[in-house]
């Protein structure tokens, strides 16, 4: 196991929460790209949200799109400079609320971009309000009562809604853990050589800790994944089509 | 000074490509052309329009107040347009549709030719909008006869459509006879 | 190139691939639609790309991405679907990016009509979306215009890495004139350093953001930048103005109707002139100086509140009476007009 930080990985000063998971996503991505030798190829949308902090995390060459847009800002670059490989990184409330009809008409159309969904089941970025994915009962300011499901609708499965379009690669991966780590770093590597081949549409959903918001230790908030989000976000993979030949 | 034509009819009367071979006609006498459709839900139910302006100088609206010539292809364009016309204008009417006991204005030319009529005569049902710009030609001085058999003629070469000229000619030249 | 006769909408889309524009995505809505439409076919026929977005603000975003990726890049709309672009277009100015936005304005707030109309003037040269801005804005009086100012525009846009709009109207975008397309040029995507094409090792990271994180004088910046397009960027016809004792002031298909009003007005012996605002913004403050003999200054726009009324006041000092000529659903008529300037004129007499 190595242990250096890939080199697209900046180490300046961060604004991420103690426990927060996107620097865990920064360093899995870098990782992917240096292991497929795709470093200097790689083009990053990200959001404004807390996953914005990226622009400064990585050294890929990024756009900082507006809350809910990347995956069209993305679809742009695409088309523009189809040798490259294009990444939206956003969150689940850019991904499923605010951005939900640039991400399922992108499925629609299998256009070819990795959207990288961070979930961590609430609004990070505004201080922790409820989101599409927010647990019946969870506890935002928003919700001071909890979520009422019969107000705010159960929590956002991505598969159950993105499955029946002719995407390419649609998976979920936790990364609570090293085990878990591994699994989305399996996942993302995927999903990007998928990308790579043309293949179209690649999701991949990380399901992330924020304890800022949820009023946790860090270890509490991956806790939380392991013992309430796993249980209702299953990991794995939900859609994988095989590269037509 | 502008000439200002109005043309209109039921779509699929050709009234839109009337007016586009007249300002085609114009182009190709580098003059100052322009032809303002109308558009949106103004189209649908069945009634289109345009208006044309060929002038040796700047065009300034694209709409039409007082037209020098009125060029109908059935009743509801005269309801709509006939009292707009210059005194003194030309009103070309459809006789094989507009019924022949219909009065109008006294201080306009009233051309009638029956051009559905002809344009079926020719076996080129399509071209009674050609029948309609021949007695447009013979009554009125915006282009010789000769001129814009011609300039329909390369209308229709540009557009690929050249092998029908024999038969709209045809048709043409039946509409600046008058019958 | 020979003259060709083209709808107003289609000659801006063919001038904007002449211009090297090698990408489009939009949102149909009336009366700009044919401009989305002949490009769905014609910008395949060139190997650029086109896509017809889901929404005017998905369109709006992939424009972004593809002037960050170093394309020309292009949206246009109307009216309602002008206003969900502002996202966008706060964001392109915000990021320092070249694009071309196309407003074929249609009358009325809301859903308004798609009958002509000028009443986008404040959203066009004031911002228009949230925040501290200005963009350029070129107004085009004819089918040639339109398809002249799209290279115009594009190498403004790239010029200031600022986004341009095109002011049009359904007039202009639904009339048919002889036109001369302008000559093919090429535009290479790795032109600029800026433009995001992969991150060499060891060399600097590209970020397309807020230029208030990247550029520590962004105060400064941003306040020359502005004051270079004022300076620089004027652009007017001035037609009869110099003996003018009334000026109108109009742009885009109301300025047609009053060269012919002036033209009118003068064989009758009254001294009407017309300053033609060609950049909506930076406003043509210099044209004004022309103006040595006016006794008053009338708009003449398709709006109901004079939208314009503000500018001509600030660029005539606010010394002179001015008047507005207002017309919705129609297009203005040159009696009209000339009967109010002469009011305008006898009151200024008195």
């Amino acid at each position: 196991m190595r242990l250096a930080a890939p080199e697209t990985v900046t180490f300046t000063q961060s604004g991420f929460c103690p426990g927060c998971g996107h620097g865990l996503a920064v360093r899995l991505i870098a990782e992917v790209m240096e292991e497929m030798g795709l470093s200097e190829k790689l083009l990053a949308v990200v959001d404004v949200a807390c996953g914005s902090l990226n622009i400064d995390s990585w050294r890929f060459d990024t756009i900082m799109a507006a809350h809910g847009r990347p995956i069209a800002t993305a679809v742009g670059v695409k088309k523009v400079r189809p040798g490259n490989l294009v990444m939206a990184y956003i969150g689940d409330g850019a991904a499923y609320s605010i951005g939900m009809a640039e991400t399922m008409h992108t499925a629609l159309r299998n256009d070819n971009v990795v959207a990288l969904v961070i979930n961590n089941s609430l609004y990070g970025m505004t201080g922790g309000q409820c989101a599409p994915t927010s647990l019946p009962g969870q506890i935002t300011t928003s919700t001071p009562k909890g979520k009422d499901p019969k107000k705010a609708g159960m929590p956002f499965r991505v598969e159950e809604a993105f499955t029946g379009f002719d995407i390419a690669y649609l998976a979920r991966a936790s990364m609570a853990d090293a085990k878990g780590m591994i699994q989305a770093k399996k996942y993302v590597r995927k999903a990007f050589e998928k990308h790579r081949n043309g293949e179209g549409f690649c999701l991949v959903e990380l399901l992330s800790p924020c304890p800022t918001n949820l009023n946790m230790t860090p270890v509490k908030s991956v806790r939380r994944i392991k013992d309430e989000m796993i249980p209702y976000f299953p990991l794995g993979e939900f859609k994988d089509k095989k590269r037509e030949e | 000074m502008a000439k200002e034509i109005i043309c209109a009819g039921f779509g699929g009367q050709g009234v839109l490509t009337a007016g586009m071979l007249l300002i085609n006609a114009g182009m190709e006498q580098n003059k100052n052309v322009l032809f303002y459709p109308s558009y949106g839900s103004e189209m649908r139910g069945g009634t289109a329009n345009c208006t044309v302006k060929i002038s040796e100088n700047l065009i300034a609206s694209p709409v039409s107040k007082s037209p020098d010539i009125l060029f109908t292809m059935n009743t509801p364009a005269i309801d709509k347009f006939e009292e707009r016309v210059k005194p003194g204008g030309l009103l070309l009417v459809n006789s094989s549709i507009v019924p022949a006991d219909r009065s109008y204005r006294s201080d306009i030319q009233v051309i009638k030719v029956p051009v559905t009529e002809i344009a079926a005569e020719e076996n080129n049902p399509k071209g009674a909008n050609l029948v309609m710009l021949g007695a447009l030609a013979a009554n009125s001085d915006l282009f010789s006869i000769e001129y814009m058999e011609s300039a329909i003629v390369s209308f229709f070469e540009k557009k690929g459509k050249g092998k029908f000229n024999e038969k709209n000619t045809a048709c043409y030249r039946r509409g600046v006879e008058g019958r | 190139m020979a003259k060709v006769l083209l709808k107003g909408n289609e000659a801006l889309a063919e001038a904007a691939l002449a211009a090297g524009c090698r990408f489009y995505s939009g949102y149909p809505i009336t009366p700009q639609t044919e401009i989305l439409e002949y490009l769905s076919w014609r910008m395949e026929e060139v190997g650029g790309e086109f896509i017809q977005a889901e929404s005017e603000l998905a369109g709006i975003n992939m424009v972004l991405g593809a002037a960050a990726a170093g394309a020309r890049a292009l949206t246009t709309s109307s009216g309602p679907g002008f206003s969900l672009k502002q996202e966008g277009i706060s964001y392109l100015v915000a990021s320092d990016l070249p694009a071309v936005i196309v407003d074929v304005m249609r009358i009325g707030t809301g859903l308004g009509d798609i009958a002509q109309g000028q009443g986008d003037y404040w959203q066009l040269t004031r911002g228009g979306g949230h925040g501290d801005y200005h963009t350029l804005v070129l107004a085009p009086a004819s089918v040639q215009e339109n398809a002249d100012m799209m290279a115009e525009a594009f190498d403004l846009a790239e010029k200031y890495r600022h986004p341009v709009l095109i002011a049009s109207d359904a007039a202009i975008g639904q009339m048919i004139e002889a036109v001369e397309i302008p000559e093919f040029r090429e535009h290479d995507i790795n032109k600029y350093e800026w433009t995001i094409k992969g991150c060499k090792k060891g060399c600097e990271q590209r970020k397309i953001q807020n230029v208030y994180y990247t550029n520590p004088n962004y105060e400064t910046y941003l306040k020359e930048k502005y004051d270079e397009m004022e300076r620089e960027e004027q652009r007017y016809e001035n037609v009869c103005v110099e003996d003018a004792e009334v000026v109108l002031v109009a742009y885009g298909i109301s300025s047609r109707v009053c060269r012919e009003a002036v033209e009118t007005a003068r064989a009758e012996g009254f001294k009407l002139g017309m300053i033609r605002p060609i950049t909506l913004w930076p406003f043509p403050v210099k044209a004004f100086s022309e103006a040595k003999e006016a006794k008053a200054f009338l708009t003449v726009e398709m709006n109901i509140l004079g939208q314009m009324m503000d500018d001509v006041k600030l660029a005539t000092n606010a010394n002179y009476a001015v008047d507005h000529y207002g017309s919705i659903f129609e297009i203005p008529e040159a009696d009209g007009i000339i009967a109010k300037a002469k009011d305008m004129w006898k009151k200024g007499e008195i």
